[in-house]
């Protein structure tokens, strides 16, 4: 088992791809440690499948090396890589069943007896019954877990997943995401997982790589991502963001900014920027650490906290929580998602209020950058 | 303007079962009607009338009566079976040459092309426009005795290895076996070409990438993958082939000898110039039985509907 | 060997080449050939440059007179198949009716079988009828063996078509016939055409069939025929050429359009 812990690690080393004078990937360092659930997340166009297709050697690489466990891999063709691929749409064969598909891998290695792996992967992805159906026959779940099954089947040191639910609905998407994380969990195999779903990609994954314009912005656990983003990009992309732009007035292990008339503090630590007297910063908090009081009872607030003034312009009401839009002079729509244990009359649009957080939530960002990077906009939505 | 005028008055009493008006469940037949009477009376009438042909005796002169005179089709059979063997000889030669020649160009326009696809299936249909037999003339000029192709082929030794084999004679290419069976690959490839392109374009380009990355080599990809999904293409293309090339005559008249002739060039001079219907009729009738029945068990076999 | 490994990566594309080759070939033998200017009747082998054919295309006795009958065949072929064919289409594809599979096989036998067998028993019945053998019983013949394939070309863009699209425009006001005109039939236009080009080539260019019931009259490929045995005049590449010409730069600019249209809506 020695191998299996140190030797199957994915590492690309200055991995890049150019189309004519498009650069789809930049030249690129990442390290998938063996074992892992990696996701690649980006919106459409960000090159995160570009990267996935250069490992399973379906793209050449324009620079750089892919090596896996050490051994370099960038110049052989898919064929000869220990690599599988879960397709986009699945890409299953028409023209065979259920079981040759499954065993298509097994077969063109050589491999005479394989009914008793087959068997047992179809198994493992419940499908044990449909062995003999042909792929359009099956629904759109079935085949996805063919298509992952075909893929598995030949103990591959990674498995690649390229937006491998795209094609499903919502529902069946949650589900088939504890399925092939209880998959992954039981294989041990090194899954690298391509989505543009945010979500998805922080319900699945040990470790995100958040991908932008060919770039990684960003690489760490999902908790670590949403607390602590580095980039306006990450802060708006992974969830909901807050960003308040203001000026610094004093640093020290609080960092002071003036912002819309107040002053808010932020811990100097979760500040990757760098601070200077006078200099501009960008403050970020997310919608569900913010507290909402009306004015009249503003006295109420502890002290100590960060306090915004503003006035309510939107409420809506989910279920498990009510979201505001707050206007105030820090930020034109500030966002706060309020739990609702209980009915807060008084909360209505119109209504003038005080935003109030722990200071230790806040979170600092360069303002060199574009505030609304990463921001999902209607059509990115469709 | 009042708008009580417009209003239709309320729909008296109880609503009643409409049957699909008549003349709404007659618009199909309508359509079908004059085509396929036009059919009837132009194709398959005149197969009855034909089958009727071949078992009449009589003379020109004194006119045909039906005697159900069968001895026909032996003596038919047994005057020109020479000419039926060659004629599907040359046909199925003609047709797996057109496949290996046909396959890798609509490969090569499907997955190759590029952006110079529209203009390879252009060159590829355009020869459909100039009249064939123009055309299938030009094949004597370029197989002519002293021309370069017959120089090349006599350089290289290739016409004493086809002429062993039966193909060529006299370090010729004219008036050959090999000529003719060239002239109709040549005629019929566009037709084998267009459907092989067609049902490989069909094909997902991701089930390559993912044979490729399930372990087949490209060879493999194409013989487990790209071949039994472009079987529908292959299917339809052999037949639009092969049919046409068995019942041909142009091409062993034009390319060919005596010693080449095919059961149509049979059927045409009993007809056009012998004038003996009811052997004309009966050849025609088992070419057409012979095609029919190949036609059908050959469907069968490679059993098409199965693929999506 | 970079030389072998090169041949063996590009093998598909090298051998689909030569194929194209094997294709092209003929046009442009008949191409070079109409600048030929051969000595006795037969244009087989080259002698010198010369543009007389060209000059004079129309200096063959009645061959002129046969070209002009083809086209004058092949448009009223490609008339009444198109017409009779588009209906048979829609009324496969729209409609329920008893016999479905006896007129499927009707409409494809004619595709499965050889040309001469449809040519000889065709002049059966003309002869039995004793009608007389010219351009009607030819324009008969041609728009007999031309309707399945237009059946073909018409049923397969019908297929493909959305129902649901018929439905919307009946939602939108549009009557039976409003319906057809304004949305079934732009849509079903390139497999309409399509059968059309299909029937125009094959009935133009038809020999067979045409042989067996043309009696004395003598279409354009029936000329050539003959030609082949009396002696064959430049003037036959000079047309060859002509319509070879024609139809590339007559599909060239159909995609010219094609491409402009795609690109004014982007």
């Amino acid at each position: 088992m020695t191998q299996q812990q140190t030797g199957g690690d994915v590492r690309l080393t200055g991995i890049s791809k150019t189309y004519g004078s498009f650069a789809a990937v930049q030249p690129l360092d990442l390290t998938v440690p063996q074992g892992s659930f990696f996701a690649l997340l980006g919106a459409s166009g960000c090159g995160k499948t570009t990267t996935l297709r250069m490992i399973a050697g379906l793209e050449e690489a324009t620079t750089g090396t892919v090596t896996l466990g050490g051994r370099d891999i960038t110049g052989l063709p898919p064929y000869k890589r220990p690599v599988n691929t879960v397709f986009q749409s699945y890409a299953l064969f028409p023209h065979l069943d259920i079981t040759e598909n499954v065993a298509f891998g097994l077969r063109r290695r050589g491999i005479k007896s394989v009914k008793k792996q087959v068997d047992d992967m179809l198994e493992l992805v419940q499908l044990g019954d449909f062995a003999r159906r042909r792929p359009h026959q099956l629904s759109g779940g079935q085949q996805q877990r063919v298509a992952v099954a075909r893929a598995l089947i030949n103990h591959p040191q990674v498995l690649l997943l390229d937006e491998p639910l795209g094609a499903l609905d919502l529902k069946l998407r949650r589900q088939m995401q504890l399925e092939l994380k209880r998959i992954q969990t039981e294989v041990g195999i090194t899954f690298i997982h391509v989505t543009h779903d945010q979500e998805e990609a922080m319900t699945m994954a040990d470790t995100v790589a958040v991908m932008n314009a060919g770039r990684v912005e960003q690489l760490g656990d999902p908790a670590d991502l949403y607390e602590n983003p580095r980039t306006t990009f990450v802060a708006n992309f992974l969830g909901t963001s807050n960003l308040i732009e203001g000026e610094v007035v004093s640093t020290g292990t609080d960092i002071v900014v003036s912002a819309g008339g107040g002053k808010l503090r932020l811990p100097a630590d979760r500040c990757p920027a760098p601070t200077a007297n006078g200099g501009r910063l960008l403050l970020g908090i997310r919608p569900e650490k913010i507290s909402l009081a009306h004015r009249d009872d503003a006295d109420e607030i502890a002290e100590g906290r960060n306090r915004v003034t503003g006035r309510i312009v939107d409420s809506s009401f989910i279920g498990v929580s009510t979201q505001y839009v707050v206007e105030s002079p820090a930020g034109k729509s500030l966002q706060v998602y309020e739990q609702n244990v209980e009915r807060r009359a008084r909360l209505t649009p119109g209504a003038e209020v005080v935003l109030h957080w722990n200071p230790a939530h806040t979170f600092g960002l360069d303002a060199a950058q574009d505030i609304d990077a990463g921001v999902e906009t209607v059509e990115d939505a469709a | 303007m009042s708008l009580t005028k417009e209003a239709p008055p309320a729909p008296a009493t109880e609503p009643v079962l409409r049957k699909p008006s008549t003349r709404r469940r007659l618009v199909p037949y309508w359509l079908l009607l004059p085509g396929i009477l036009w059919l009837v009376v132009f194709f398959a009438l005149p197969l009855v009338y034909q089958a009727s042909t071949s078992v009449q005796t009589g003379s020109l002169e004194q006119g045909y009566e039906v005697t159900w005179h069968f001895q026909t089709y032996w003596d038919a059979l047994t005057d020109y079976y020479p000419q039926f063997i060659r004629s599907l000889l040359y046909a199925g030669t003609a047709t797996i040459l057109c496949l290996l020649l046909g396959y890798p160009l609509a490969y090569l326009i499907a997955f190759k092309a590029g952006r110079w696809r529209n203009l390879v299936l252009v060159l590829v249909i355009a020869p459909f426009f100039t009249s064939f037999l123009i055309r299938t003339l030009a094949w004597k000029t370029i197989l002519a005795d002293g021309g370069a192709v017959v120089d090349v082929l006599n350089t290289l030794h290739v016409l004493d290895v086809t002429s062993w084999l039966g193909w060529t004679e006299n370090n010729r290419v004219l008036a050959t076996p090999m000529a003719v069976v060239c002239g109709l690959t040549y005629n019929f490839l566009p037709f084998m070409i267009l459907p092989l392109y067609t049902s490989l374009e069909r094909i997902d380009g991701r089930l390559h990438e993912a044979a490729g990355d399930l372990y087949a080599t490209p060879a493999t990809t194409f013989r487990k993958v790209t071949f039994p999904l472009s079987m529908p293409g292959v299917v339809s293309g052999t037949l639009l082939t092969f049919i046409p090339a068995s019942g041909d005559y142009v091409n062993a008249e034009l390319l060919g000898s005596t010693d080449t002739k095919m059961v149509g060039s049979v059927i045409q001079t009993q007809f056009l110039r012998v004038l003996d219907y009811p052997t004309a009729a009966a050849l025609s009738f088992i070419l057409m039985a012979v095609v029919l029945i190949a036609v059908t068990f050959y469907i069968r076999r490679s059993g098409t509907e199965d693929l999506v | 060997m970079p030389v072998l490994r090169w041949l063996r990566r590009h093998l598909i594309v090298i051998a689909g080449l030569l194929t194209l080759a094997y294709m092209i070939l003929p046009n442009i033998v008949v191409m070079v050939f109409s600048f030929n200017k051969p000595n006795g009747r037969f244009n087989y082998s080259w002698q010198r440059f010369s543009t007389d054919a060209w000059k004079d295309p129309c200096g063959v006795a009645d061959m002129c007179g046969s070209l002009s009958l083809s086209l004058q065949i092949a448009v009223w072929a490609t008339v009444g198949a198109t017409v009779l064919g588009t209906m048979i289409a829609f009324a496969l594809v729209r409609y329920r009716f008893r016999a479905r599979g006896a007129i499927n096989s009707l409409i494809f036998l004619p595709m499965a079988m050889p040309e001469v067998v449809m040519a000889a028993s065709l002049l059966t019945l003309f002869l039995n009828m004793g009608a007389q053998l010219g351009f009607w019983t030819i324009l008969i013949a041609h728009i007999m063996f031309c309707l399945s394939f237009v059946v073909t070309a018409v049923k397969a863009r019908v297929m493909s078509m959305d129902p649901r699209l018929e439905e919307a425009a009946r939602d939108l006001y549009a009557g039976p016939v409003q319906t057809f005109v304004r949305v079934t039939l732009p849509i079903a236009a390139p497999g309409i055409a399509a059968g059309a080009l299909l029937a125009f080539a094959l009935s133009f260019d038809d020999f067979i069939i045409t042989n067996f019931n043309a009696g004395s009259t003598v279409t354009f490929p029936m000329f050539v025929w003959g030609s082949a045995q009396r002696g064959t005049p430049v003037q036959i590449n000079v047309i060859g050429t002509a319509m070879f010409i024609i139809a590339v730069l007559v599909v060239l600019a159909g995609q010219l359009i094609a491409n402009r249209r795609k690109k004014a809506q982007p």
